[in-house]
């Protein structure tokens, strides 16, 4: 566990960046800062492995505090990647992965061998490895950013805005690549980011901070949408939050209906809506039981007769919803 | 013609001297702007006065600085000591601003991230900044040997000068033959010396090569 107590970060012109931030970021999970530019996320997270000294309060990791450490030696711990990935441009792919592992004294060979691992571990060809960074594209360019910053398997890793660069599709990517990555690794994640969306899809726990550097609210994400602590907080998470927020809500048991004899089916899996010409209407998006209010919506919402199809593990179908049901289920 | 091959020996020794007295320049000079840039940018207010002063030295005449340091370091006239600190202050007075852009064409987010790995301070130095300086500081290299090859001669007037002796030589007879021969020596001198410092930034920058990549593939 990191814990801020009473952190505040005032630079030497003045500017408070952080304002006495107190909070609990969980070990083995991802934390997400947000908030908009110049709201302090940077200087926060920079505190966490001393690239930037906090003016006073206290950070501890595992309740020690940090500053109790060698700040070298506290950074090879950690894992650190930022927007552009920051690569060393004179170092070859597997070199830059390497470049802690080789710091803290590992033989270069095994050095060499756990860099070509994770580089196929992020998802990069291992043909990459021996290019250098200016030969690769961005999307690429942060992925041996990722395999670098995890090359000495820190419990820590640091990312600040590291996608916000790469196009939206390879930034959908990289955000399901990291949160799959998560899966195996379980490390403590802090993560930057601006945009809401990023911290909603990635974050276990999202720190939503206001410009002076205070905290707004502390909260997983479904908490975030469901209940904003106040007008910065609701005016942040936007004015579609409460659709958002239906990603969150699993209905124990929507009350399905049976099937209707318009749904055409083979071996139980639904095939199109009948409406008396040869040819049948599509299905639509289809929902699973306990599956999200969002994803039963969505498929109401895409059916072509307003009834969204409820299908089993296997795909076959098990009933429908209307738009009635749906609604119900949102006002409750 | 058969004043050259009569005279094979002194050639030889006065291009031996001509390469030491403007090479050594550069190896001392090398070694005092490195650590001389690295500090002033580190202390950035001092980054610029440096490159004004060095300016300012680069300008002075040569012939006055072979002349003066004889008497404010207290070496016999005739010693190639005038030389080499008179062409090491040269050497440094230009070195200097490459240095210092070298080590400020680090991208700010290289420096950010060796940091955050993990580098102390020395060690990043050696290991990222100068590295990645290299292309900035070896432009600087090549104007200044080939600079120095040139300067080496006017040392001839006061009477060590490499090949510029040839030409005192040729001057004192009325005869030209040695004067060609120190002329083409010492320019095929200053294109060799920048055909090895090519060669050597290019080992020692295979990075700054490499081809971009063609659009965005994750
Ligand atoms: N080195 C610095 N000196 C002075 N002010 C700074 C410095 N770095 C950041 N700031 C200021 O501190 C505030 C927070 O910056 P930052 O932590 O980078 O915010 P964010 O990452 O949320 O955009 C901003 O007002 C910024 O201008
Ligand atoms: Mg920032």
């Amino acid at each position: 566990m990191i814990e801020f107590e009473d952190v505040t970060k005032r630079y030497p012109d003045g500017t408070v960046a952080v304002d006495k931030l107190s909070l609990r970021i969980p070990s083995n999970q991802i934390t997400v800062f947000v908030g908009p530019s110049g709201c302090g996320k940077t200087t926060s997270l920079r505190m966490i492995n001393r690239t930037i000294e906090r003016t006073s309060g206290t950070i501890s990791i595992d309740g020690d505090d940090i500053n109790g450490r060698d700040a070298v030696t506290l950074r090879r711990g950690i894992g650190y990647v930022i927007q552009n990935a920051g690569l060393f441009p004179h170092k070859t792919v597997v070199d830059n992965v390497a470049t802690v592992p080789k710091l803290i004294g590992w033989d270069k060979r095994k050095a060499h061998s756990t860099a070509m691992e994770l580089l196929e571990r992020v998802g990069l060809d291992v043909k990459l490895a021996e290019r250098y960074p200016a030969q690769l594209s961005g999307g690429q360019q942060q992925r041996v950013g990722v395999a670098r910053a995890l090359a000495a398997d820190p419990a820590i890793m640091l990312m600040d805005e590291p996608f916000s660069a790469v196009d939206p599709i390879v930034r959908h990517q990289l955000q399901e690549e990291l949160l799959r990555l998560q899966r195996d690794i379980g490390k403590t994640i802090v993560f930057v980011t601006h945009d809401i969306d990023e911290a909603i899809k990635l974050g276990d726990n999202v720190a939503v901070l206001r410009v002076g550097g205070k905290l707004a609210q502390f909260a997983p994400p479904a908490e975030l949408l469901a209940n904003p602590a106040d007008d910065f907080v609701r005016g942040f998470v936007g004015q579609d939050r409460g659709y958002r927020a239906l990603t969150f809500v699993h209905p124990e048991a929507l009350p399905v209906q049976p099937l209707p004899d318009e749904l055409a089916l083979q071996d139980g899996v639904p095939l199109g809506w009948r409406n008396g010409s040869e040819e049948l209407l599509p299905v639509g998006s289809v929902f699973k039981r306990g599956d999200s209010l969002r994803a039963a919506l969505d498929a109401v919402l895409t059916s072509p007769t307003g009834c969204g199809v409820c299908v089993d593990d296997d795909g076959k179908a098990v009933g429908v919803i209307d738009q009635s049901t749906v609604a119900e289920a949102l006002r409750s | 013609m058969t004043w050259i091959g009569d005279n094979l020996g002194l050639i030889w020794e006065q291009l031996r001297e001509h390469l030491y007295l403007a090479i050594v320049p550069v190896i001392l000079g090398l070694i005092i702007s490195v650590p001389l840039g690295y500090v002033a940018t580190r202390y950035s207010w001092l980054a610029n006065p440096l490159i004004a002063f060095g300016g300012i030295l680069y300008s002075l005449p040569s012939i006055a600085l072979f002349i003066v340091i004889p008497a404010v370091l207290g070496t016999k006239v005739l010693s190639t000591v005038n030389i080499i600190v008179a062409l090491t202050i040269y050497t440094v007075s230009l070195l200097i601003r490459n240095v210092i852009d070298g080590l400020r064409s680090v991208p700010p987010d290289v420096r950010q991230s060796a940091i955050a790995v993990g580098y102390g301070a020395l060690h990043r130095v050696v290991a990222v900044d100068l590295p990645i300086a290299v292309p900035v500081i070896f432009t600087g290299l090549r104007v200044v040997t080939v600079a120095n090859i040139s300067m080496v001669s006017v040392g001839a007037v006061i009477g060590i000068g490499g090949l510029g002796e040839l030409f005192t030589l040729g001057f004192q007879k009325d005869f030209l033959t040695p004067v060609v021969v120190g002329v083409v020596l010492s320019l095929t001198l200053a294109l060799i010396a920048d055909l090895i410092l090519v060669s050597l930034q290019r080992i020692l920058t295979p990075w700054a090569r490499v081809a971009t990549p063609v659009g965005e593939v994750a």
